[in-house]
């Protein structure tokens, strides 16, 4: 392909982190999804704009904020001072908690629409057969709303890995810490290596295609009338 | 008591539309034999089921279980961890599960204590050995309830709840699955819940009968006992009537008649061929009982018992009357126009006869 070294520790750290991000957001995020999808409180309503707003919001204004929050001054920044870890932001574990943020939408969303659509019947007929809340959750949860899952799964990633705005203000650019394959894309152009540009963001390109085609099938696929809940 | 099923439940459940619900039960069933809870819908008759259930939490309730305490003010037995097996109304079968995956499901969590020799004796009740490769998708709505019914039956319940397990079925469908739950009962010693709104289910399979109307017991006993009450709030219309439980005596080859008695008389009814000698159930409608003052013998009704009039009650309608009347131990109902009564001068008290044009072996 003709990628430098550089180019080859952007993609592996991009990958680390949209990995690392992934697989917390979905302990993180099937609970909360959980919750909105079977809670009447009255805080579902708030609850789930502040999940949903990175859709809306400009990566900026949300990097802005988190850059503030995970400053020295900042109640984040205090908090892993006060816990000898420094501070986060221009560093990987920085970008890992802001990409939380930044991709919790993605992974609550398909995992709330799959719970909901689920319903309370399957459970029950689970729960009349003596199946605890885990039991449940695996056997019958999880196989029947895995669609829902992987769509989470797969976005998760694919919009991790598509990040810049935010990179930008809370991690910078520092080679082998930050400096992901988009922020390597912008540090070409800027130096109108286009060239060089071309074969990263063909790559990311092409990667992301795969992955929506991929997402595309396998959806198409889980929703053969097999796997429909019958009432 | 350790063979009783007792609840008391008392909810408000407020409503929307600003007509609010109340569930006000409470009731000492008995611990064997096919229960039917009955009611029109909004009776509360499924509410009552998913309580017993625990599905349906309710803060202030009692429900002891053939002496195992499964709610009262302190304890909340979740739903996982009461014996109980419950047939939904709809198929319910896991659809990510082939039938025998999901008697599995039961199997796995039945605590052990299923034989092979009884899910072998389970699945062939069910007669559904044919479909268990099949997944629910690729069977038909009976084929799926028989198993959701198994499966019910495999986690070894001491109380099982059918929730209208028939309702989602066409009439052959229910014709099909009926003898299968008579089967059930025949078989296994455990109570069974069946709500039903339908005369011809209670009829056909309950001993016990709970009927409900906006939430409270309207009446309740053996099953020939509640039917032939005339102060039913419900006003079963058109399907008012009784059922008798009765034997075979004779069967009449000549003219493909069968004499059943019962007590308090006999019956002449059509010969169906696969009648057995055991007890059998006979339901009367009123709708299909006249009266006479004297014994007739130039009618072309078969059967005529001599009765006494006990009570006059409310029919379906303006023009219609229910009596209720008295044939030896047991009681049938009679349908009759209030301008037949006055004609006729019929009061409690008097002993007149009874004419039955037809009435139904139901089992």
């Amino acid at each position: 392909m003709g990628f430098s070294q550089a180019d080859w520790s952007a993609i592996w750290l991009t990958l680390r982190l949209a990995g690392t991000v992934t697989l917390l957001l979905l302990f993180i995020g099937t609970p909360i999804a959980w919750w909105l999808a079977k809670t009447h409180s009255r805080w579902k309503g708030p609850v789930g704009a502040i999940v949903a707003l990175p859709l809306v919001l400009p990566p900026t204004v949300l990097g802005f904020y988190l850059l503030l929050a995970m400053g020295p001054n900042g109640p984040v920044g205090q908090l892993t001072l006060a816990l000898g870890l420094g501070t986060l932001p221009f560093t990987f574990w920085g970008l890992v908690l802001a990409s939380l943020f930044y991709s919790l939408p993605f992974v609550v969303q398909p995992i709330q629409n799959a719970v909901e659509a689920l319903g309370d019947r399957p459970l029950e007929v689970a729960a009349t057969l003596r199946a605890g809340p885990w039991d449940r959750f695996f056997t019958v949860v999880l196989p029947l709303a895995r669609p829902g899952f992987v769509t989470a799964t797969i976005l998760g990633f694919a919009h991790t890995v598509g990040e810049f705005g935010m990179i930008l203000m809370i991690g910078g650019n520092i080679p082998e810490e930050t400096r992901v394959v988009s922020v390597q894309i912008y540090d070409y152009v800027e130096m109108l290596d286009y060239a060089k540009a071309h074969r990263l963001a063909g790559a990311m390109l092409v990667f992301s295609f795969i992955v929506l085609l991929g997402l595309y099938l396998f959806q198409h696929r889980a929703h053969r009338p097999g796997l429909r809940y019958w009432v | 008591m350790p063979d009783t099923i007792r609840a008391r439940f008392h909810i408000a459940f407020p409503s929307e539309r600003g007509q609010s619900f109340c569930l006000d039960v409470d009731a000492m069933l008995p611990g064997s034999g096919i229960i039917a809870i009955f009611g029109h819908s909004g009776s509360g008759k499924t509410t009552l089921l998913r309580c017993i259930a625990g599905l349906q939490k309710i803060d202030r309730g009692r429900l002891i279980v053939n002496g195992e305490t499964w709610q009262d003010e302190k304890n909340f037995l979740p739903t996982h961890k009461r014996q109980l097996g419950y047939v939904f109304q709809e198929a319910s079968l896991f659809p990510h599960l082939c039938g025998r995956d999901n008697l599995e499901y039961a199997l796995k969590r039945s605590g052990g204590h299923c034989q092979p020799k009884m899910v072998q004796r389970v699945i062939a009740l069910m007669g559904i050995e044919p479909v268990l490769d099949r997944y629910p998708d690729q069977m038909s709505g009976g084929e799926r309830q028989r198993v959701a019914i198994a499966r019910a039956l495999l986690i070894r319940p001491r109380l099982l709840l059918m929730d209208e397990p028939l309702a989602s079925l066409d009439m052959a469908r229910k014709q099909e699955i009926l003898p299968y739950l008579e089967r059930l009962r025949a078989e296994f010693a455990i109570p069974i819940l069946y709500v039903s709104h339908s005369m011809y289910e209670v009829a056909r399979l309950a001993d016990y009968l709970l009927v409900l109307d906006k939430g409270r017991v309207a009446a309740q006993g053996a099953v020939s006992d509640v039917l032939s009450q005339l102060n039913l709030p419900l006003g079963f219309g058109e399907e008012a009537g009784v059922v008798l439980t009765g034997k075979v005596l004779e069967r009449d080859s000549r003219w493909h008649l069968v004499r059943i008695g019962f007590s308090g008389g006999e019956l002449w009814l059509p010969d169906n061929s696969d009648l057995g000698k055991e007890a059998l159930r006979v339901r009367i409608l009123a709708r299909d009982v006249s009266l006479a003052l004297e014994a007739r013998d130039d009618t072309s009704v078969l059967n005529r018992l001599p009765v006494e009039v006990c009570e006059i009650g409310a029919g379906s309608n303006e023009a219609t009357a229910l009596v209720r009347l008295k044939c030896g131990d047991s009681y049938i109902i009679a349908s009759l126009t209030r301008k037949s009564l006055a004609r006729l001068r019929i009061e409690p008290g008097m002993k007149v006869w009874a004419q039955i044009k037809s009435a139904a072996i139901v089992q």
